[in-house]
């Protein structure tokens, strides 16, 4: 058993992991932050995608133990005091989740892609999410979410 | 002939008293090859009822794998639903959905 | 139930208001399937059959049994054995689906179970499971499972539907006609015959199937579960365990997409046994692997198709050969791929023969419109071919022959109002239909075809005090059906969407609702929710008029107020007005309704594909797609448009690269999202949407299920679009690159 400090959505945070369980173990399963969802495992879909330091991760392809003094931001950490983030709220007014099981994944990489380029073009958007499997939506209203809210956050109106 | 494929013309729009009965071609041996008949019944049970007099065996069959359309809808449950002299009646394997 | 005019006037149909789990879903506080947890939980876990068929001569748990953290170990022998009861045949297969007896039909096959303390402990304990096999041949196609001296896997069964049937592969023929075959091929001047083949593809739905059971000792037991219906998950478990109904209360969890694989039951038996077993809750989430060797996928499908039209683009005879695969279990899309094969067009001459094989696959489950894709890939593929070589438009071909209202279906009955011709003049109406192409660009029409189903629900509309609306149905929720749902309990109550909120209740919360599938929620469960709505219309109308001491006909409900006409002196009342003196004029006001559905309205589509193919790889890339729909009347049209893109992207993924790879050994060797790819979002252009609205007079406003029309259409769609950039005729799915490579090149060696 390790004993990790790390900052989870912005708060410090400490917990108890064996030395081969991955980070989203820990967050789902030792911090209850379920939010963060498992879709393969494998890093093939992007369901777990967190920030880890700045850098879009798979959270189960990362040993829970590297996250001794880290930085990492779920889902959960998105909205600031009951304030949905534009991303968020794009989501839910261009109905961009259906199931909503890819969903927190989506919104992660969504904000990190915007926090690097705020004006993405249709093309950057997909390629930036292509690691991100949805079945539902055929990701239309998706990429429009991540556009729109793109627009928003320069000031433009969508 | 007296079919109507295109929808032209139907030949059971004729005065008659019974609800018309399709049966699946999988029955054909179990009814003689009456696929197409006439029957008096004043729903879908009564109707199933009659049929398995005339061909013992087969209410069970109806009943247990079948749907049954009446007047082109398809409906999962149609043990009472009554059917008027006009009817239609198809019975048709199920289909479930995903 | 007053029908659709088509003419309503409507305050929230047809509007986009947020959906009201809305937040919870972009919060990361929804709850699916994996994310329930109890005290003293234990971890179960599923040892699999490494061969695709074999014989089980002997199981030894006794040290997986030992190991230290190990609570139970469960193999076929603790279920009931429900070999015998006739009745249930789909339940016995069922059964020995999720765990094996006497023999494993695929590889992947549940062979035992194990609940222990931790992952690794469960891990451990399977390797510690001893199972003897004796393997056998495997049977991994169609054309294997035909062979005259073919393994059998099983040696009772018979071809249903066969006179004088033999033990064999085949369990089902299935027929339909009309007309003399003979008669309308000598009518034709032109004929075009093929074979088509699809190879098996997944669901693909994101959440792996999980749940949490717990049961004591008095054998009541509690499921949470990620599913399409939590009643078919009850009475699949009970049954299976031989537990009464009563005694088994399912929570439905959050549901990470289904697409019709989430309508049986795979782990949830296994759990609550092994709950049984140990006296501890179990929970058990597959791996991504898991789902992809022991659910079920829509399996591959020989089709032949033969064709015959007039030189004026009259379609006169159609004929239809089709072999579904089942996998392990008798069952396969045959019957739907049969019935739908044809079904949207008028046909005088048809004879179709379809029969159901099994293999040594996992048992096939419902997808989204199970069995009418890979039928319509063969069709519409063909009436490409024929609308071209009778130099016509391929949409005025089908126009020319399309069903509508009052022709006689391949499938026996007589259409209704259906709106094929209405979609097929919206893609002739469309830009794209006209817009320039590139070079080693094509484009490719399709139509597709789904019954679309009713069945049973129930939903109740409780008034709570303070005027706001609870709405309790228990249909899961997969693509914002609680948006729906909410929409129309305020379009009847005539109050804000904003104050309707929508529950989905566990099974001992709400009455029988059959399965989110069959495209069935917003129209039937739909329904509950109206004449649940109408019934609290009903007693607000008693209440004000016991409030105003008047005849309860003289009272009238409108724009969310009680009223009477003409009175000066009575002031109306709203919602909450009566809701808050609801305790002394009779009590709570709740609304309830429960139905089997009637009138069903069928459901089209026709859809606009452009392929770009490059000639140096074969690589295909779908770059324009339009896809038009009837749906009747949108309730939340981003919802509709979202079953349609998303239907077209899982076509997409059909046609062009999804399908499981098997080696010699029915070994499968894509069981991941890296090999099995289903489209990225880089794959895919925007999904261009038209929604046609021809009421279905069966529903109060004209709604139609919309969810599995939009997969039909794509595969031929986009073959057809190919077909037109390259000038080769593909019969073969997925249109992977090697094999569009080689059909260019072997064109090119012909010419």
């Amino acid at each position: 058993m390790r004993h990790i400090r790390a900052t989870v959505d912005g708060e410090a945070t400490e917990f108890l992991c064996d030395e081969g369980s991955t980070l989203l173990d820990a967050l789902r399963d030792s911090l209850q932050k379920t939010g963060t969802k498992e879709g393969c495992g494998t890093g093939d879909c992007g369901a777990c995608s967190v920030i880890f330091d700045g850098r879009l991760v798979c959270a189960c392809l990362v040993l829970a133990a590297e996250a001794e003094g880290a930085t990492v931001e779920t889902v959960e950490g998105i909205s600031k005091e009951g304030v949905l983030h534009p991303l968020q709220r794009h989501f839910l007014e261009d109905a961009a989740l259906q199931c909503g099981i890819c969903t927190p994944g989506f919104l992660v990489a969504a904000k990190n892609l915007l926090e690097r380029n705020v004006d993405p073009s249709e093309e950057e958007v997909r390629f930036w999410l292509a690691g991100n499997l949805c079945r539902c939506t055929g990701y239309d209203k998706i990429i429009r979410a991540v556009l729109n809210t793109a627009a928003e956050l320069r000031g433009e109106s969508s | 002939m007296e079919s109507n494929w295109d929808g032209s013309a139907s030949p059971f729009q004729k005065e008659r008293k019974l609800a018309h009965v399709t049966l699946p071609r999988s029955l054909s041996e179990k009814v003689e090859g009456e696929l197409e008949l006439e029957v008096d019944a004043r729903n879908v049970r009564a109707l199933i009822r009659a049929l398995d007099l005339r061909f013992p065996g087969i209410g069970e069959i109806l009943s247990g794998q079948t749907a049954v359309a009446i007047d082109g809808e398809i409906l999962s449950e149609a043990g009472i639903e009554p059917l008027s002299a006009q009817s239609e009646v198809h019975f048709l394997p199920r289909v479930g959905g995903g | 139930m007053s029908a659709a005019t088509g003419e309503q006037k409507f305050r929230w149909v047809g509007t986009r208001p947020v959906r009201p789990d809305g937040h919870d879903k972009v919060t990361g506080r929804a709850r699916y399937g994996a994310d329930f947890s109890l005290p003293g939980m234990l971890c179960g876990r599923v040892l699999r059959s490494p061969h695709a068929h074999a014989r089980i001569l002997k199981i030894d748990t006794a040290e997986a049994l030992a190991l230290e953290g190990v609570h139970a170990v469960l193999t076929g022998d603790d279920l009931p054995d429900l070999t015998s009861s006739e009745e249930s045949s789909s339940l016995s297969a069922a059964s020995r689906n999720i765990m094996a007896r006497d023999k494993v039909l695929y590889h992947g096959h549940a062979v035992a179970a194990v609940a222990a303390s931790t992952p690794e402990v469960a891990r451990e304990a399977l390797a510690l499971i001893r199972v003897e096999y004796e393997v056998l041949e495997s049977v991994l196609g169609i054309e294997e499972a035909l062979a005259d001296g073919a393994p059998l896997l099983d040696e009772e069964l018979r071809t249903k539907g066969e006179e004088d049937p033999k033990p064999s592969n085949v369990a089902a023929k299935v027929m339909f006609s009309n007309g003399d075959i003979e008669v309308g091929f000598a009518l034709a001047d032109e004929i075009v015959e093929r074979e088509f083949t699809t190879q098996a593809v997944h669901q693909g739905y994101i959440e792996p199937h999980a749940c949490l059971a717990q049961m004591g000792e008095d054998g009541k037991a509690t499921l949470w579960v990620s599913s399409q219906g939590q009643f078919a998950i009850r009475s699949m478990t009970a049954g299976i365990l031989g537990v009464e109904l009563s005694h088994l209360r399912v929570i439905p969890a959050e549901i990470g997409g289904g697409v019709g694989g989430k309508t049986t039951v795979y782990l949830e038996p296994l759990a609550v046994a092994l709950s049984r077993k140990s006296g501890r809750p179990v929970k058990m989430v597959m791996s991504r692997e898991e789902v992809f060797r022991g659910s079920g996928p829509a399996l591959g499908t020989r089709i032949k198709v033969k064709l015959g039209a007039t030189r004026e683009g009259r379609l006169v005879a159609a004929q239809a050969l089709l072999h579904y695969e089942a996998g392990g279990f008798p069952g396969s899309s045959v019957q739907a791929g049969a019935m739908t094969i044809f079904s949207s067009y008028a046909l005088e001459h048809l004879e179709i023969t379809g029969y159901d094989v099994v293999v040594n696959k996992p048992k096939g489950a419902a997808y989204r419109a199970p069995g009418a894709p890979m039928a319509a890939f063969a069709t519409e593929s063909l009436m490409d071919e024929l609308a071209t070589r009778l130099e016509i438009d391929p949409v005025d071909f089908r126009l020319r022959n399309a069903a509508k209202e009052g022709v006689q279906s391949a499938f026996g009955p007589r259409f209704r109002r259906i709106g094929l011709v209405e979609t097929l003049e919206a893609i002739q109406a469309h830009p794209h239909y006209r817009a320039p192409l590139k070079p080693n660009q094509g484009r490719g029409v399709a139509v597709g075809f789904w019954f679309n189903a009713g069945l049973q629900s129930s939903a109740s509309v409780n008034v709570n005090e303070d005027g706001t609306v609870s709405v309790v149905s228990g249909s899961p929720d997969i693509g914002g059906s609680r948006a729906s749902l909410a929409i129309m309990a305020a379009e009847e109550l005539g109050i804000e969407y904003e104050a309707v909120d929508v529950t989905v209740a566990d099974t001992a919360s709400v009455g029988f609702n059959d399965v989110t599938g069959g495209s069935r929620v917003t129209f039937a469960t739909g329904m509950a929710v109206i004449e649940s709505a109408r019934e609290v219309i009903q007693q607000l109308r008693e209440r004000a008029a016991s409030i105003w001491d008047v005849e309860v006909d003289q009272v009238v409900w409108q724009e969310g107020r009680a009223c009477v006409p003409d009175s000066k002196e009575i002031e109306s009342l709203d919602l909450k007005a009566i809701a808050d003196q609801a305790g002394e004029t009779g009590g709570p006001i709740t609304g309830r309704h429960s139905l089997s559905a009637r009138g069903v309205g069928m459901g089209f589509g026709a859809h606009i594909c452009d392929v770009q193919v490059d000639p140096e790889t074969g690589r295909v890339e779908v770059v324009r797609y339009t896809a038009v729909q009837d749906a009747g009347r949108a309730i939340h049209p981003s919802y509709v448009e979202g079953q349609m893109q998303g239907g077209v992207a899982q076509g997409i993924g059909w046609a062009l690269n999804e399908e499981y790879i098997y080696n010699a050994d029915g070994e499968l060797q894509n069981p991941g999202f890296l090999d099995y790819r289903i489209p990225v979002a880089s794959d895919l252009p925007m999904i261009d949407t038209v929604i046609v609205e021809v009421p279905n007079d069966g529903h109060p406003y004209g709604v139609r299920g919309v969810g599995e029309v939009p997969i039909v259409a794509p595969l031929p769609a986009v073959a057809n679009a190919v077909c037109a950039a390259t000038g080769v005729r593909f019969t073969d799915l997925p249109l992977s690159p090697p094999r569009v490579l080689k059909g260019i090149e072997d064109a090119e060696t012909v010419s």
